[in-house]
């Protein structure tokens, strides 16, 4: 059900190549070359924060685009310019689980939604909508500078199983059993629509993320990341992986929120990221030295494959 | 082979012992939060509670929709179901606006788009407390009466007998089948607190039981089998059409205008 693939069997396992020095990851020195680096890491901030504030300015002061609300709801279920209905798939889902009957906006929203990740978004929501990922990114990158042991080990696949559970529950309690203790939800109403205790729910996770497990949440237990591994699993849009300039550093590895996925003999073998558990953050793309890694569409990297195993048959 | 088999056993148990826990915690969570939800006043069209708290997908369009910002999304703590949609008479009260704007907006139909009329909303049921009431102490209020959306029918003024007084007392009485819950008599009312209120019916409504008949009602008239009364040929209205002329009464008896 879930890949346990260790991140460092691949040193361990004396994976490097042969052959090729090993250069490590030096930050640029120029301010642009910094900005260039962490292309990838403001763009996702400036999308979660730019929905947010498009749900909060037009709740709080009405903002309106050819006198349509520019986005009215929250990431729950919402509208855009009062046209496209949009709607979370995993509670959409939940609710049809009690065994109602929704109405038809819902719905087409929900498809709308699910369709965009399986297509194209892949976990993306994960890395680049999600209001929680800024919190428990801080909470990572605080834990790395204050170099916070591992208290307990949990397996990935609790999230899995959370997944599992808040369907079950769905069915057995009547309503959307996830959804109404959900701390994403909590979080991005309560920025919206007033802040209230909801908050402490995110402190909870921020805590959590810095001094019990790393990558707690969004790693091991939310079941919406879950839910968005399996949706995505079969998107268009990956990460290639060059296999003839990586020198096995493992950078991209360390930096990982999903070390996981970076499995050196399945992305050499298939030419890109494969497992639907990476959330499109960039990390690895902006990191490695060689520029081994890079985004691009599944068609692209299965034709980039092919001509390069036809090259590699021709005799020279 | 044996030990693989022990050892996925033992794995899938440990995990659905996990999972049980978790089970129970979650859904304790969830039932608490729902328990909540007799203590919120719904938007208008809202379906029945069960219903609601299934279908509502909490994004909050409703309240976005409201022009007056009576509608607000239940934060965590509150003491309302988490993220629901609810609305606090005393602090702002529901409008009733004609065309309803924020039953359209809801993408779930947990607020029922068959709602046209708005005097159709049941969002609460309007309760009096006599005790504290200025009406039924016997000062002139009226207040919530006056303020009514649905006057002369949600709220109605009666006489009643003022102790040793010779003026009548003028009594409001809330009648269930008019009253919308909107609220507004709530706001108004200017005891320090309120002594209307709009709560959720199921707190306060009882209900007679289907084996009762009031005889004296003339729709209720049973005869000796339990049977329907028949209705009488003539009306009983006409049969004590008023002869005098009209505004006459004993203060102004044999007066000649």
């Amino acid at each position: 059900m879930h890949a346990q693939a260790q991140p460092l069997d691949n040193t361990q396992a004396g994976d490097t190549k042969p052959g090729r020095v090993v250069r490590l990851y030096t930050p640029p020195a120029t301010i642009t070359g910094k900005l260039w680096n962490w292309r990838y890491l403001i763009l996702r901030r400036l999308t979660q924060f730019g929905i947010l504030a498009m749900f909060f300015g037009t709740a709080r002061y009405g903002w309106e685009v050819a006198g349509r609300p520019l986005l009215s709801g929250n990431l729950s279920a919402s509208e855009f310019m009062g046209v496209i209905p949009m709607a979370d798939p995993f509670a959409v889902l939940q609710q049809l689980l009690t065994l109602h009957v929704l109405d038809k906006e819902v719905l087409i929203g929900a498809a709308i939604i699910l369709g965009f990740y399986a297509l194209i978004g892949g976990r993306s929501f994960c890395g680049w909508v999600c209001p929680v990922n800024l919190i428990t990114d801080a909470a990572a990158w605080l834990r790395a500078k204050l170099r916070v042991p591992d208290f307990c080990n949990l397996s990935r696949s609790v999230r899995m199983w959370a997944l599992i559970l808040s369907l079950a529950l769905s069915a057995l309690l009547g309503v959307a059993a996830f959804e109404w203790v959900s701390p994403i939800s909590m979080l991005h109403r309560e920025v919206v629509f007033g802040a209230g205790l909801g908050l402490t729910a995110i402190l909870g996770i921020f805590l959590f993320d810095l001094l019990v497990v790393k990558h707690g949440w969004c790693g091991h237990l939310c079941p919406l990341g879950a839910f968005y591994c399996l949706a995505g699993c079969a998107t268009q849009l990956r990460v290639r992986f060059d296999d003839s300039t990586c020198t096995r550093c493992v950078e991209c590895v360390r930096v990982c929120p999903e070390p996981h996925v970076l499995n050196f003999k399945q992305a050499a073998d298939k030419g890109m990221v494969t497992s639907g558990d990476c959330t499109n953050c960039g990390r690895c793309i902006t990191i490695c030295p060689e520029d081994s890694l890079s985004f691009d569409l599944k068609p692209l990297i299965k034709q980039h494959n092919l001509n390069a195993s036809q090259q590699a048959r021709r005799p020279a | 082979m044996e030990a693989r088999r022990r050892e996925f056993l033992l794995k899938t148990a440990q995990g659905a012992a996990l999972a049980a826990c978790g089970g129970f915690i979650w859904s304790h969570l969830v039932r608490q939060e729902a328990s909540a939800a007799v203590l919120a006043l719904r938007p208008p069209g809202a379906l029945p509670e069960n219903d609601f708290a299934a279908q509502c997908i909490k994004c909050g369009q409703c309240a976005n929709a409201c022009p007056y910002d009576t509608l607000k999304m239940a934060t965590a703590g509150s003491n309302m179901p988490i993220g629901t949609p609810y609305f606090e008479p005393r602090k702002v009260p529901c409008y009733m606006c004609q065309d309803i704007p924020c039953v359209p907006p809801c993408p779930t139909g947990a607020l029922a788009k068959s709602l046209k009329d708005i005097n159709k909303a049941r969002m609460g049921l309007a309760v009096i407390d006599e005790e504290n009431c200025l009406s039924w102490l016997g000062l002139r209020c009226e207040v919530c009466y006056r303020v009514c959306p649905v006057k002369g029918k949600a709220i109605t003024v009666e006489t009643h007998p003022r102790q040793i007084s010779k003026h009548a007392m003028f009594v409001p009485l809330v009648h269930a089948e008019h009253c919308t819950g909107c609220g507004l008599c709530e706001q108004a009312c200017p005891t320090q607190e309120a002594a209307i209120r709009v709560v959720n019916p199921k707190l306060v409504q009882g209900k007679i039981g289907e084996h009762y008949r009031l005889g004296w009602k003339r729709e209720d008239q049973i005869t000796q089998d339990f049977g329907a009364a028949p209705t009488p040929t003539e009306p009983a209205d006409q049969a004590v059409a008023p002869k005098k002329a009209p505004g006459m009464d004993t203060l102004n008896q044999g007066i000649d205008f």
